[in-house]
């Protein structure tokens, strides 16, 4: 974190929009709710931190921690493809092809290191690439997924 | 005893193993789970993070579902059931009308393990056990989304939940006393930052381990793949020698009570309970 969760209430309270849509912070918070559960003022600081994580998309900000906020798109993008629920081998399959430094990642070994960890749950039918059954409501729930995209753009 | 299931994604797919310990665990106590028909994901972490209407508007669907159904949903996922809690006080306050849901809160959200540790089962499981698990020394693990925050989540023991310990003793396990039983693990960016989860992880193990536990107990698969499949790796990081095989207390549950699949479930674990499990007289 770059900015301690206090600094960035305090920094949000005065205005300076840069410093925290602009921080790490908003986007390695772990969404753990302590802050909000134990804060004496009762601010909600978990939900100020997801606040802050839409705005600073919608307002074209570059996230200083591309990783995240490519496995929370690419989470979704996924949801919408299979039609209501989330399939894991997707997720994983689709957030790697969109890594743009994934021949680094595969010279530094983490990217096998990766793929071992996946053929352990393949073999144990943990991670099978089969895609869950469309939803009757897919469409619904495809259309919700959509309108969410077009407010982003 | 009828009610609702909303299983969520990850229990058709790297859960496998705790949806079939939660079947089994739910015949023997009798506890008829009526999976909702055409439930959709809860939006997770990723809606809730980066797009706030959609985050309610998911659940929301599924509240309906349940609601329709008429019964009390219960659900098994910690981030699922927070997701049906968060959509629950929205839908039942000010944001509730442009959400275009009809839910009136006719019906109860519980969390899996609330729901199987109600006195009325806690005493069913002790009248149950055919093979009490003695010796077993465990911290149970909640992790963050069942408790917290309370306003949501309704936990009136946000910061020192008891249930998993009451029942591991109804059990015959030996659950021990720790400070990190609703610590986070970090699960959420295990994907995108696993270095963040390997120091998150290895306090939880370390201080596991300083409370005398030979394993950790959890009613999360979140929590569960991540506790156990980088076990390794943050061995190797930490030059340590960890091994704290991670339970499902429903797994434990079958263990106790003799449920011939127990072995099967544990075969898809990547931290191997059997080893552990065979030192104190079971076999499989």
């Amino acid at each position: 974190m770059d900015l301690l969760p206090d600094q960035v209430i305090r920094l949000a309270l005065l205005g300076q929009d840069d410093k925290v849509m602009g921080s790490r912070t908003i986007w390695v918070c772990s969404s753990c709710e302590t802050c909000t559960t134990r804060c004496p003022n009762n601010i909600d600081i978990a939900g100020v931190m997801d606040w802050l994580k839409e705005a600073a998309l919608r307002r074209g900000y570059v996230s200083p921690q591309p990783e995240v906020t490519r496995f929370h798109q690419t989470f979704l993008q996924t949801v919408k493809l299979t039609g209501g629920r989330l399939s894991e081998p997707l997720l994983l399959g689709l957030y790697q092809l969109k890594n743009p430094n994934i021949l680094a990642k595969l010279k530094s070994g983490a990217l096998t290191e990766e793929l071992r960890l996946a053929w352990a749950l393949a073999r144990r039918g943990r991670l099978v690439p089969r895609l869950p059954r469309p939803l009757k409501a897919a469409k619904k729930i495809k259309a919700l997924l959509s309108e969410a995209g077009k407010e982003k753009s | 005893m009828k009610v609702s299931y909303y299983p969520g994604c990850s229990l058709e797919g790297t859960a496998i193993d705790y949806a079939a310990s939660i079947s089994a665990a739910a015949e023997l106590l009798d506890v008829q789970l009526e999976e909702l028909e055409d439930w959709n994901c809860c939006g997770a972490t990723a809606a809730h993070s980066i797009n706030h209407r959609l985050s309610l508007e998911l659940p929301a669907r599924n509240l309906a579902l349940a609601e329709a159904a008429g019964l009390d949903v219960v659900v098994p996922c910690a981030l699922c059931f927070n997701r049906l809690k968060v959509a629950e006080k929205a839908l039942l306050g000010p944001e509730g009308k442009g959400l275009g849901v009809d839910f009136r809160g006719g019906i109860k959200i519980w969390d899996l393990l609330d729901y199987l540790t109600q006195e009325s089962y806690l005493r069913a499981v002790a009248a149950k056990v055919m093979r009490p698990l003695t010796g077993l020394k465990a911290v149970a693990y909640y992790g963050c989304m069942v408790a917290r925050p309370p306003f949501i989540t309704d936990k009136k023991d946000a910061e020192n939940p008891q249930n998993m310990e009451r029942l591991l003793g109804a059990l015959g396990a030996e659950p021990l006393d720790w400070s990190f039983k609703t610590d986070c693990c970090g699960a959420g960016l295990a994907v995108s930052r696993p270095d963040i989860i390997d120091t998150l992880v290895a306090r939880l193990y370390e201080r596991a381990l300083r409370a005398g536990a030979a394993c950790l107990v959890v009613s999360c698969q979140m929590c569960q793949a991540n506790l156990d499949l980088p076990q390794q790796r943050i061995a190797k990081k930490t030059g340590k020698d960890y091994y704290l095989p991670i339970f499902y207390f429903t797994e434990l549950l079958g263990l106790a009570l003799g449920h011939p699949g127990v072995g099967e479930w544990l075969d898809k674990h990547l931290v191997d309970p059997k080893p552990l499990l065979k030192k104190l007289g079971f076999s499989f």
